[in-house]
């Protein structure tokens, strides 16, 4: 599955907070145009009620909804749907640029497991990924709950996904000089909070994993918990702490960064496909 | 008695009273303590193992908060013949019924039941394996 790194740029090194979709009720690809329409009417309604955006400025928010057919790990996977909200002041003239406000999009990268057992008329795409102000992400998510009957909820990464994507992500093999790994852990039970960042030269984080993995395309539990020992340990001599005690929040790696809030950066276009593999499948156990 | 790892201090051995159950803490939300946990196994006799041990996983509320795999969990029950319960300290209903289910395994190991002794939860165990 080669994606087209062209198409895709646009969705590298932006921050995307992650939700979980549950499957939309007949909806149809061959309407993405009368329901950015819908979406949009929907927009201006809000804002006549007041839950304006912009306090001042009045914005005419265009909206367009497409398809992003590359984005797909089987041919059982629906295509992933982009939106994306623009706007132009009204007192600026009719063809000067729209300034892209918000973008979100749907995709399933190798969701079979939902998607087969899912009645027709249900569309699966469980993962929603949005860039830009948390209020229109609200407003494009309530569009959606109530027009296909589906509910989104803020898809969490658990410490012990955060670890797998660690390893996984330190196994990829990258061209130019890679940055460092950095992992990000919070101390709990402090009066004041505090984070400790531990930064990984990458030619000894993927030294270490090449030790550690058995069989390359495959990653076990084992694997990985050996792999974060080893970090755990070598920390452990320097400074005396024990991180395995403390909570993982965030794991950047030349790949992608994420952070267990839900919040997701890709940062090489030829592992998008692989990462949301694993994000799909995040956001279907948080379905089922 | 609260201890946060095995074995205790041999000082004050010959103050301490009987031992009839050892209730291992995990915190789900810490590899620390599972790792913790399985270093003091190492120190404990052989004779607890039958129905005198049990593994006792906090934290369960909060799945995002996940930094130990149920697997390694599981497994841990099974290799030790022992039962692990569930609990999440920070809901006050919780709190108390594991302490009644606690309460009520020690009286067992104490021999304060008639008819019941510890050797019937690793019997318990061994049956619902061998399903």
């Amino acid at each position: 599955e080669n994606v087209d790194p062209q198409r895709t740029a646009f969705l590298l090194r932006k921050q995307w907070t992650l939700y979980s979709v549950t499957p939309l009720y007949r909806f149809s690809n061959a309407r993405l145009r009368d329901y950015a329409r819908l979406l949009s009417a929907f927009i201006a309604a809000e804002k006549q009620k007041g839950l304006a955006v912009e306090v001042g400025v009045e914005l005419d928010i265009k909206v367009a909804v497409s398809s992003l057919p590359d984005l797909k790990g089987s041919d059982q996977d629906q295509a992933a749907i982009l939106v994306q909200l623009s706007s132009r002041s009204p007192a600026s003239p009719k063809n000067s640029e729209e300034k892209l406000i918000w973008s979100g999009w749907f995709c399933c990268v190798s969701g079979d497991d939902l998607s087969e057992n899912v009645p027709e008329d249900f569309t699966c795409l469980p993962l929603f990924l949005a860039n830009g102000a948390e209020s229109y992400t609200s407003i494009v998510g309530n569009w959606f709950q109530k027009t296909f009957d589906c509910c989104f909820r803020r898809l969490a990464i658990s410490p012990l996904h955060l670890s797998w994507m660690a390893a996984m992500w330190t196994g990829c093999k990258v061209d130019k000089t890679a940055c460092a790994m950095e992992l990000v852990f919070s101390v709990p039970r402090l009066p004041q909070p505090l984070d400790i960042s531990y930064a990984i030269h990458p030619e000894d984080a993927k030294a270490l994993w090449d030790t550690v993995q058995k069989t390359p395309g495959e990653i076990t539990q084992e694997e990985v918990d050996v792999f974060m020992d080893c970090l755990y340990s070598h920390f452990h001599r320097h400074f005396k702490i024990h991180l395995s005690a403390t909570k993982l929040v965030k794991v950047s790696t030349a790949i992608a960064s994420a952070h267990c809030d839900g919040i997701i950066k890709f940062l090489q276009s030829q592992y998008l496909t692989g990462v949301l593999m694993l994000l799909t499948e995040l956001a279907i156990s948080r379905i089922q | 008695h609260l201890a946060t790892s095995l074995p205790l201090p041999s000082e004050r051995d010959h103050l301490r009273p009987r031992i009839d159950l050892i209730a291992f803490m995990i915190d789900i939300k810490s590899k620390y303590s599972l790792k913790n946990v399985e270093a003091s196994l190492a120190h404990v006799d052989a004779s607890f193992f039958l129905g005198k041990v049990c593994f006792l996983v906090t934290g369960v509320g909060r799945v995002n908060y996940c930094s130990i795999e149920m697997n390694a969990i599981w497994k841990l029950g099974e290799v030790y013949c022992s039962p692990v319960l569930f609990c999440e300290l920070e809901l006050e209903g919780i709190r108390v019924a594991t302490a009644q289910r606690l309460l009520r395994m020690l009286q067992i190991c104490a021999g304060h039941v008639p008819g019941v002794s510890a050797l019937s939860f690793s019997s318990l165990m061994r049956n619902s394996a061998d399903d």
